[in-house]
């Protein structure tokens, strides 16, 4: 197996080329304002240092923080038409009711609401209103709206009602995009309902941004397929990544997580990815990030996305240092590190300039840093040392001393021993752990259902064996699936026996 | 008389108040918020009256919602169907309400009556008849004090309505009601048996929406100032700290159609090396400390998120969650005989003498 693992980040794209279960190469090069210059200097790069050479690459896996930025920073979205099948419940909810204002105004393009949806149990809560649904595309298409959110209630259970009014739509406006809320999972409407309406208002930068990426490829001359790399360490093939963006929207924490792991060959541990501005701070189980518990908010919108549960704090390799009284972050140089940074010349102490002046890095001009005492940066560096510890004691689930994998740029800041730290491993290539971690990404697949009369191991297999279909459909090989979440949940005041199922599997990429 | 009308804030802090109040069960009053919030932009207002200003003779009706907290996830709570519950009991007794009252302050139930009452233009009584959230409907007050438990109106929001006209006890109402629920799909809009102004003044728990929103505002204010939220709660309500920990187990299962089962903790802080665990129907009923009894039932045993200071619920309760628990004071009504008889340790199936943490 021989795959590219690519992390477009804020700072640097980072590329890395594993083979035979080995790091064959890393490189770095500046992100770019237009993406694609970035990732094909990092892939010129790569293939200069002659790793790649006349080798067969079996895929190419990108991380990428673009969507959510455009989420937050209210750029290149596109205005929706939301849908929801489920009168004449819900009326005095409607789509966009939680929305922060001003992402409402950018994104609501009209909302329709007809009879439909489902019981918790499969019973038609209404018979589906064909004849309103196709007035609503009348309507949309005389708005000139081409992105179409439909959610309708219970649609995880019985998505039926929305894939007929996607195609009652379809039939009205044939170039629509449309997001049906049964494909991104979990019970609960409104939460379910703006990650669909999100994913819809990414319709056309997802588009614009994955044939870049595939250009990029192209132009490198690689011939390998494009995958993208996913907020629970699993990678969509480009087309479904195109389909479903809002899934690659916590890609980079969980890539370097994944990386560590894997530089590690741990799979249970505490990781410490230590950044130019924050370090972030989450616990490995079973070779993947714990996530957190419940509603994640993107943009200022509830969803229930699955997200790796981290805690952030402003450490990092560009963190602001003041001596009197000793104060290490939370502002931080940032991207102007190499200008702004006392080393390079410029007039900010940083922590890299402590790190310089006391040879834990090689960097810059050392003279310029020499005026820094041993006694002066042993303080600066306990001080990083006291604010990880506390972060690392937050995010454990257990009482024992545990593993702590540093990665991360800045790194070096992590100090061999740490208390309540079993031992701290400083791996190689670890300031590149987030492409690491995008090139060993597999693929998932997921199942989180109600079911009824059956017992409650029949009721997991059922679930899993829906699960399973789900990854070999998104790209996995069969033989390589691996469950690696179950959870079930007895429904209160529901009759049956009814249980809510989660499964989740993952696989090897088919091919690989 | 005197009727206080509440702002948006009220209201916001009264969601966080009365999760807190929920002790784990009710459902989180996230949604029923949000219909305030559109009740509000639309110019819609409620009041709060007290109990002491009911007449004897006055007719007060008593608004819930019935169902697994789940569905009412998908089907969402909407204000017009739990108005029509109230407007149909009214027709059924051909008389109007004075006021209305919630009939569980803990939960997603604390705030539904406001939501009829902002259609209605009512006002709402600041009592309940459980002081937190209670899985059964004889465990309230109102069945303490042997009231009539019917009639009671149930409505679907396609437009159904049932009636249960008459029944023996609330165990009968409970289980005929819960038919009609399941029925509709596990979600009614309901008004519960009506109560006179006499019955409230005194059977009523006063006070409780009331201590729900400083409840809340207490927990709001601190996360503003980035100070501990729960001694927040503690400095506005005589509770006591109980213990702090991570969640290392939850097990789940139904029995009698009730979600059952334990969560684990191991302490943290000062109570590192101490283990805890709370066993649950729905809501909190006993938790242990190094497997004695530490707090239970009709105690208020609460689980916070020690960061955030909102309540944790047994449905959505999971591994690794860093949490606080604290336990509040019960209403007195519980503590009688046959109060704890309703809702004691012993309602619940524990062969446990009650012992409050606040006798201790």
């Amino acid at each position: 197996m021989r795959r590219i693992g690519i992390d477009v980040g804020g700072t640097n794209t980072d590329a890395v080329l594993i083979e035979e279960g080995k790091v064959a190469g890393a490189v770095k090069a500046p992100t770019s304002e237009d993406v694609t210059a970035g990732i094909l200097d990092s892939l010129k790069t790569l293939a200069a240092t002659g790793v790649l050479k006349g080798k067969k690459i079996d895929g190419v896996m990108i991380g990428t923080t673009h969507f959510i930025n455009a989420v937050v920073q209210r750029r290149h979205l596109t205005k929706v038409a939301a849908l929801r099948l489920g009168m004449p419940a819900s009326a005095s909810l409607p789509p966009f009711c939680d929305w922060p204002e001003d992402l409402a105004n950018l994104v609501r393009g009209g909302v329709w609401m007809v009879e439909g949806g489902h019981e918790y149990d499969g019973r038609p809560f209404m018979p589906l209103d064909e004849a309103a649904v196709s007035r609503a595309a009348q309507e949309m298409k005389a708005q000139g709206l081409k992105s179409v959110g439909i959610s309708s209630i219970f649609s995880p259970l019985d998505p039926s009602h929305e894939k007929r009014a996607a195609e009652l739509v379809s039939a009205v406006i044939p170039d629509a995009v449309i997001t049906c809320s049964s494909d991104l999972g979990r019970i609960g409407l409104l939460e379910r309902e703006n990650a669909g309406l999100l994913n819809a208002a990414l319709a056309d930068l997802s588009r614009d941004t994955i044939a870049a990426f595939e250009k990029a490829i192209r132009d490198s001359g690689i011939a390998a397929p494009l995958f993208i790399t996913q907020n629970d360490g699993t990678v969509a093939e480009a087309s479904q990544a195109r389909r479903l963006p809002v899934y690659s929207f916590a890609s980079g924490a969980t890539n370097s997580m994944r990386g560590a792991a894997y530089l590690s060959g741990l799979s249970d541990a505490m990781v410490i990815d230590v950044g130019g501005t924050t370090t972030d701070v989450g616990q490995l189980k079973h070779g993947f990030p714990r996530e957190a518990n419940s509603v994640v908010k993107v943009g200022g919108v509830r969803t229930l996305f699955r997200m790796p549960d981290l805690l952030s704090i402003g450490l990092g390799g560009g963190s602001h240092v003041e001596l009197e009284p000793l104060k290490v972050g939370p502002v931080s140089v940032g991207y102007r590190l190499l200008r702004d940074g006392i080393a390079f010349g410029g007039k900010q102490l940083t922590t890299t300039d402590i790190a310089i002046a006391s040879d834990v890095l090689k960097l810059g001009d050392k003279k310029k840093v020499a005026h820094l005492g041993t006694a002066v940066c042993k303080k600066v560096f306990d001080e990083a040392a006291r604010m990880a510890e506390e972060a690392i004691d937050r995010m454990k689930t257990e009482a024992g001393d545990v593993p702590l994998i540093a990665v991360g740029g800045g790194a070096f800041l992590i100090p061999e021993k740490l208390p309540g730290v079993s031992k701290v491993i400083h791996v190689r290539h670890g300031d590149c752990a987030n492409a690491v971690g995008a090139a060993i990404a597999q693929v998932s697949g997921e199942c989180d259902q109600i079911f009824k009369d059956l017992s409650r191991t029949e009721a997991l297999s059922a679930a899993q064996g829906i699960a399973n279909d789900r990854a070999v459909a998104a790209g996995a090989e069969r033989k390589s699936l691996q469950t690696i979440e179950s959870e079930d949940m007895p429904l209160a005041y529901l009759p049956g026996n009814s249980v809510r199922v989660r499964v989740r599997v993952v696989g090897d990429v088919a091919g690989a | 008389m005197r009727l206080r009308e509440l702002s948006l804030d009220d209201i916001e802090s009264l969601a966080v108040g009365a999760w807190v109040l929920g002790t784990g069960g009710g459902g989180n009053p996230y949604l029923p918020l949000l219909n305030m919030r559109a009740l509000y932009r639309d110019g819609h207002r409620v009041q709060l009256m007290d109990s002491g200003d009911l007449a004897d003779d006055d007719c007060v009706g008593t608004v819930a919602n019935m169902g697994a907290p789940l569905v009412g996830q998908e089907r969402l709570t909407d204000s017009l169907t739990l108005a029509r519950a109230v407007t149909r009991m009214e027709e059924h007794l051909g008389r109007k309400f004075r006021a209305l009252m919630s009939m569980e302050i803990g939960g997603a139930n604390g705030v539904r009556p406001f939501m009829a009452a902002a259609h209605l233009n009512r006002p709402v009584v600041d009592s309940d008849t459980m002081g937190r959230a209670y899985p059964e409907a004889q465990m309230t007050s109102v069945a303490v004090g042997g009231l009539t438990p019917y009639p009671l109106t149930a409505v679907d929001v396609r437009g159904f309505e049932s009636i249960v006209h008459k029944v023996p006890t609330w165990k009968w109402t409970e289980r005929v009601a819960r038919k009609i629920c399941v029925e509709y799909g596990s979600v009614a809009a309901t008004c519960q048996p009506p109560r006179t102004g006499a019955e409230v003044k005194k059977w009523g728990i006063h006070g409780t929406t009331t201590k729900a929103i400083n409840i809340g505002a207490a927990v709001r204010a601190a996360q503003r100032k980035h100070e501990d939220p729960v001694a927040a709660i503690l400095s506005v309500e005589s509770g006591k700290l109980l213990y702090r920990g991570k969640v290392i187990d939850v097990a789940r299962r139904v029995t009698e159609g009730y979600l059952r089962g334990v969560v684990r903790f191991d302490g943290i802080d000062e109570f590192r090396g101490v283990g805890a665990h709370i066993n649950f129907q729905n809501e909190w009923i006993v938790a242990y400390r190094d497997g004695q009894p530490l707090a239970m039932t009709p105690d208020l045993i609460c689980v916070l998120d020690t960061v955030s200071g909102e309540a944790v619920g047994s449905e959505t309760v999971r591994y690794g969650q860093r949490v606080t628990i604290i336990a509040l004071p019960p209403p007195a009504v519980f503590l009688t005989p046959k109060g704890l008889e309703h809702v004691g340790p012993r309602a619940f199936g524990y062969d446990l003498e009650f012992r409050s943490v606040f006798s201790q």
